[in-house]
Parts: structure tokens; C-alpha cells; sequence
């Protein structure tokens, strides 16, 4: 039962990582339809911003998360205006071949810049020490994850369902022409939801750092489980998205702690369920 | 009709290369060029910059000629383990580059795919990093200058036991080495009268390692043997163990030197304070070789925080193909060279080496390391004892 209850919690610290992170590519993929394989990249980027801060600055944890999301979303605009706006009605395959082109820029840059080695984000002493939950003790980190990933999901949910940007979102998303028809300034709206996403990113790449660490690679090597958990969730939606980060999460970190013999066996064999019975993703929407 | 036509062709080609191979033989004979295959891009590419900086650095402290011939380094990029490109560079470099000395390759599978053309080729190969026990018996034009997961994680197996730790968990990457250290380690522990109790192979990929974590709780046990490729994995592995909170109960963490590499250390840190491994060179050793060495591998490098132990294989390999060089008189007869070393004993940055004369593997000293700050602050891989001469237990029939 112990042992039961803390592979739950480190199950669903992980997957609180993972929708962090992924829940902006969602959102691009689903609500814009852009496929955006550089998201991973901008992730990282974020990391590395994080990174400088607090280490080399000493500016702290919340600042450095601060900077990263502020500093990447700052490099992403030119980004949209100049080479993401040019695609958003593309086909997939022209997506795909520049926003992977960017990715590799991206990691020729960073490699250039800041080197091959491994990059830390100090935590704070608060965050840092394991804390007792009376069954077991977790590091403060995961804790602050989960509660992030909840905060994340719940406010994107309020934005997109309950405000007027939302409304106006959800119009441009659905019919363009006619939401432009309607005074809705698409342009912008994407250009917001685009940050927005970006901002996600960077958030999910710094506290996401501890489980998945910031080095040039790191977009090439998650990229294929940030792309696995949107189709396993269904583009665009948040439910989908926490539920496909939840059950993901429970079924790697379940079978590594019985089975770590098999591999990713087990999640893929999920991957592969569960396209198979919805696919479109477990709440992805009917087109 | 057909079949002769082709067969004169043949001939006539065959003719025809030799001549070329005549001519740019003697063209060449004053410059001996030096093939080098390493990650020098890619994920890996800290460890060609290290291969390039241990090579660079001899070049510059013992000068770009030996016995009167020039020595020309071509390098070549092998990003990831990928055993036919390795074998078309080898091939391209032998045939079209006439190099007379192949040295570098970071991955087992690459040597291997490497080892067959050598005869053919009349070439030696010398290994600055490959550390399988098997690529040794593959072909008797090898040499190798570094270090085997056998080697070092053997005596580690015994410095556990004399701290008073008997029951082990071992955790490795399941892949080649990772079930080489897991052998060579559970055979060290149970000679040394420990025992372990349970044995976890982790898939390549893995970056969360809490669950691991927790069965080593289950399993009851005082001590870990880790082994994972160094690389972004390795951070989250000391983290999760420090974090989970196995550090504080008082299990100890063994690990091969791949663990705590000197370029991840500042990223480390306090995670891995105090953690004892086992490895052939640390940046720290304290010799005046060793400080002559780190002064020219940092400079030929760029940044110190960079240089890591493929820089000392690579060193070591360059001694090894001058005096091949020297024993050849610059002419190419790979059976000779590999002949001439066999056997030879110098004194290296990690401290005193010999090639051993019958698996031509390096046999040196171990050292045991803990993790600590030095005077100034960073933290280093403090060597608290050694296990001298050293063969490669994987080889030992």
C-alpha cells in the first residue's frame, strides 16, 4: 500500500511536469493547427534563461522563472511574426520541415553559445529538502510542480472557457474568415495565444528542469513524448491533456518500478491502446 | 566473352591503384598522417572536443615531429554510435586520406565495425575510449589506451565491503557496458564477501528515476552500485537519490567514474557530495605530469570546466603512435608498430601505465574518489586511494 501511494505521487509529479510543458503545444496544435515541433526548443530555451539567472546572476528561483518566461516569449515574437505566421495555413508537411528547421538552429546555437555541458537551476533551500508525507518523503520540488500544473490547468481552463479573449479564440479558431468578418482581429489573437503557449513552455522547461534536464539536446530527445502526449490527449484540449499526462505518467513510472527490465514497453503499448480506440485522442474534438 | 573484358578491367584497375598507391606513398613519406574518429558534433561532442584536446596537447608539448617524420592529425566526425558510417570513414580515411595510424572512436559498436578493415588496411588502431573487454580479441592491430567498465568497476567492489557494507542493490543502463558493470561488480562484491541482493537494468532513456528509487528502498539495501553513460540522465540519477531522500537514510552510492565525470560536476554539486566511484583519472590528480598535462589539454580545449577523462586517453594514445612512429622508421607495417608497444610502461597524467603485452590493453592504476570542494570551491573528484596495476578483468580467462 506504502509502496502503492508513493509511486502515485511520484506518477503524478511527473505527469504534472510533462502537462506543464506540453499543454502549450496542445494548445498550437489544437486551437491553430500549427504543428509546432520547435516547442520543445523554446522549452529549453526558457531553461537556459532560468539557468543564467539564478546561477550565474544569483537572481533566485522565482525571478529566473520570471526572466525565462518573459525572455522567451520576447524571442519567440519576432519568430512569429517573421517565419510562424507564414505557415499557419500551410500544409502540415511545411510546418513540420521549418518548425523542426528552427529546432536544429536552436540546438546549433545553444550548443555554440553556452556549450555541450549539463545546465542546473538552483532551487531554493524551501524547494530543495525532502518533505515528509508521513508514508514517504518527497522533495519540495515535486510538490511545487504539482501544484503549478494545477494552477497552469486551471487558469488556461478560466481563460479559454470563461473570458472574452477565450470567446474571441475560440471564433478565430473555428471560422477565421468570419470571425475577421465579425471585427475579431485574428492576427492578434493567434499572436497572444502564440505567447501564451511559448510563455507555457518555458515555465514547463524550468520546473520541469529536475526531471527532464537542460542541456542543447533536450528538443530532439523529448520531442517524441511531448508529441505522443498531445495525440494521446487530443489537440487543443486541457482535460485531454492532463488526463493523457496522468495516465502516461502513472504507466512509465508504474512499470519502471516493477518491470524496469521492459523499457518503454509499457508506454507505447498504452500510446498504441489508446489511439487505436480514440483517435483522436482521449477528448480531442470531432472536426 | 563477357568474363574476360571484365577481368582485364579488373586488372587493369587493379594496376592502376597500385601505381597510385606507389606514387603518393613516396610523395607522402615525410608526412605521417594520423586518422581521428570522434563525436566531434552531436550530442557527444564534449567527448571529441576531449579526444581533440588530449591530442592537441601532447602535439604541443612534445612537437609535430617525431623521429624526423611530421605527424598530420585528419579528424573525422562520428556523431552518435553508428558502426557502417564508422567503417566507411575508416575505409575513406585508410584508402583515399593513406593515413598510416587510426586512433580516437568513443562507442564500442564503431571499434568493432572498425577492427576487420585493419588488416587489410595495414593499420593500427589505437582506442582512446571504447571500453569493452571484447574489442580487444576482434583484431591483433589494437591497442587501447583507456579503460574498460571491467576495470573500473571492480575495485570498487571491494572498497564497499571494507567500509562495512554488505548488502547491495545494483542499477545500471541496460545497455553493452551497463550489463559488463553489472557483472563485473556483483563478481567483485561476492569474492569480497558481500552480497547483492537485487539487480535493476534501466531502459537507455530513462529521466525519472524516483521509482527506481523507491525499489531500492524495498530491497533493503546499505549500499548502491550505480553505472549510466555520462550525460543528461546522470544528473537526474544523483538528484533522485539525494532528493528521495536514500542519502540522508545512510545508503551509500558507489558508481564508475562515467558517473561523475569533472564537466557535470559544477552541475552535480551538492547532490553528489560525498559520493565514492572508481575510475582511471580525475582531472585533480595530483602529479606534476598531470598539471603540465591540464595546463596544455585546457588551452588546447578553451574551457577548463570542459576538459573530462577521454583528453588523458587521447594523450596517452598520441604517446602510444609516436613511439610506433619512432620503431617503424615511418614506414606503414601496422604489425610491427603494435609489436613495438607491447608491453611499454611510461608514466601518464593518471600515473604509471604499462600496455599490457598480451590483451595490448592499458593496465593501470584504479583510483577510488570521493566528491569534494578543493581549495578554491569547485568541486573535484578528491582521490582517496588507489588499486595499482590494474589488468582488464574482462579479458582474464
Amino acid at each position: 500500500m506504502q509502496t502503492a501511494l508513493s509511486i502515485a505521487m511520484d506518477a503524478f509529479a511527473y505527469g504534472m511536469a510533462l502537462f506543464i510543458i506540453c499543454i502549450g503545444l496542445s494548445l498550437t496544435m489544437g486551437l491553430m493547427r500549427v504543428v509546432n515541433l520547435a516547442h520543445g526548443a523554446f522549452a529549453m530555451i526558457g531553461g537556459y534563461i532560468a539557468s543564467y539567472a539564478a546561477r550565474d546572476l544569483g537572481l533566485g528561483y522565482g525571478f529566473g522563472i520570471l526572466l525565462a518566461m518573459v525572455g522567451t516569449v520576447l524571442l519567440a515574437i519576432p519568430l512569429e511574426r517573421l517565419l510562424y505566421r507564414r505557415i499557419y495555413d500551410r500544409s502540415e508537411l511545411s510546418q513540420v520541415l521549418m518548425t523542426i528547421g528552427i529546432t536544429f538552429c536552436v540546438i546549433g546555437i545553444t550548443n555554440y553559445f553556452f556549450g555541450p555541458t549539463l545546465k542546473t537551476i538552483p532551487l531554493p533551500p524551501e524547494l530543495a529538502r525532502p518533505i515528509d508525507l508521513g508514508f514517504r518523503s518527497i522533495a519540495g520540488h515535486r510538490l511545487f510542480v504539482i501544484a503549478s500544473g494545477l494552477v497552469v490547468a486551471g487558469g488556461l481552463w478560466f481563460l479559454i472557457e470563461r473570458t472574452g479573449f477565450g470567446i474571441h479564440l475560440r471564433a478565430a479558431v473555428e471560422n477565421a474568415p468570419m470571425a475577421r468578418a465579425l471585427g475579431v482581429r485574428t492576427e492578434i489573437i493567434y499572436a497572444a495565444s502564440f505567447a501564451l503557449a511559448i510563455g507555457l513552455a518555458a515555465f514547463g522547461g524550468v520546473v520541469g528542469a529536475e526531471f527532464l534536464p537542460i542541456e542543447p539536446y533536450y528538443a530532439l530527445r523529448y520531442m517524441v513524448t511531448f508529441l505522443v502526449v498531445v495525440s494521446v490527449g487530443g489537440a487543443g484540449s486541457i482535460p485531454g491533456a492532463l488526463a493523457a499526462c496522468l495516465l502516461l505518467g502513472a504507466i512509465d513510472v508504474t512499470g519502471r518500478y516493477l518491470v524496469p527490465d521492459f523499457g518503454n514497453f509499457f508506454f507505447y503499448l498504452a500510446v498504441i491502446l489508446v489511439v487505436c480506440t480514440f483517435p483522436r485522442g482521449l477528448m480531442g474534438r470531432a472536426q | 566473352m563477357q568474363k574476360t573484358s571484365f577481368g582485364r578491367l579488373l586488372r587493369a584497375g587493379a594496376l592502376a591503384l597500385a601505381g597510385a598507391w606507389g606514387l603518393s606513398v613516396a610523395a607522402s613519406a615525410d608526412t605521417i598522417k594520423v586518422g581521428i574518429i570522434g563525436p566531434f558534433s552531436g550530442p557527444f561532442a564534449l567527448q571529441g572536443k576531449n579526444f581533440q584536446a588530449g591530442a592537441e596537447a601532447w602535439l604541443a608539448q612534445n612537437g609535430k615531429t617525431v623521429a624526423g617524420h611530421d605527424i598530420e592529425l585528419v579528424y573525422r566526425d562520428l556523431p552518435t554510435a553508428n558502426p557502417q558510417q564508422a567503417r566507411a570513414l575508416a575505409q575513406e580515411l585508410i584508402v583515399r586520406d593513406k593515413v598510416q595510424y587510426l586512433g580516437g572512436v568513443y562507442f564500442t559498436p564503431d571499434a568493432m565495425a572498425i577492427t576487420p578493415l585493419l588488416k587489410q588496411g595495414n593499420v593500427p588502431l589505437v582506442i582512446f575510449n571504447a571500453a569493452t573487454s571484447a574489442i580487444m580479441t576482434s583484431s591483433p592491430l589494437v591497442v587501447r589506451t583507456s579503460f574498460t567498465t571491467a576495470q573500473t568497476a571492480t575495485p570498487i567492489g571491494k572498497a564497499a565491503v571494507d567500509r562495512g557494507i554488505k548488502k547491495f542493490v545494483s542499477v545500471v543502463t541496460d545497455y553493452g557496458p551497463g550489463v559488463d558493470a553489472e557483472g563485473a561488480f556483483k563478481k567483485a562484491i561476492e569474492a569480497a564477501g558481500g552480497e547483492v541482493v537485487e539487480s535493476i537494468r534501466m531502459p537507455l532513456n530513462t529521466t525519472e528515476f524516483s521509482p527506481i528509487m523507491q525499489r531500492i528502498r524495498d530491497a533493503g539495501a546499505q549500499g548502491v552500485f550505480a553505472f549510466l553513460p555520462s550525460g543528461p540522465p546522470t544528473l537526474g540519477f544523483v538528484k533522485a537519490f539525494s532528493d528521495t531522500g536514500l542519502k540522508q537514510a545512510g545508503v551509500k552510492l558507489f558508481a564508475t567514474g562515467d558517473l561523475t565525470q569533472e564537466s557535470d560536476l559544477p552541475a552535480l554539486g551538492e547532490a553528489a557530495s560525498g559520493m565514492v566511484t572508481s575510475f582511471h583519472y580525475a582531472v585533480s590528480h595530483d602529479s606534476e605530469i598531470n598539471k603540465r598535462f591540464v595546463a596544455a589539454a585546457d588551452k588546447a580545449i578553451g574551457a577548463p570546466d570542459l576538459l573530462s577523462f577521454p583528453a588523458v586517453g587521447a594523450y596517452d594514445g598520441m604517446f602510444i603512435i609516436s613511439k610506433m612512429i619512432a620503431a617503424t622508421g615511418g614506414k606503414q607495417d601496422a604489425e610491427k608498430a603494435v609489436e613495438a608497444v607491447k608491453g611499454l610502461a611510461w608514466e601518464s597524467p593518471r600515473g604509471p601505465v604499462k600496455i599490457d603485452p598480451e590483451t595490448r590493453h592499458i593496465t593501470q592504476t584504479i583510483y577510488l574518489r570521493e566528491v569534494a570542494k578543493d581549495a578554491q570551491g569547485r568541486w573535484i573528484n578528491k582521490e582517496i586511494a588507489g588499486v595499482p596495476d590494474q589488468k582488464d578483468p574482462g579479458l582474464a580467462k
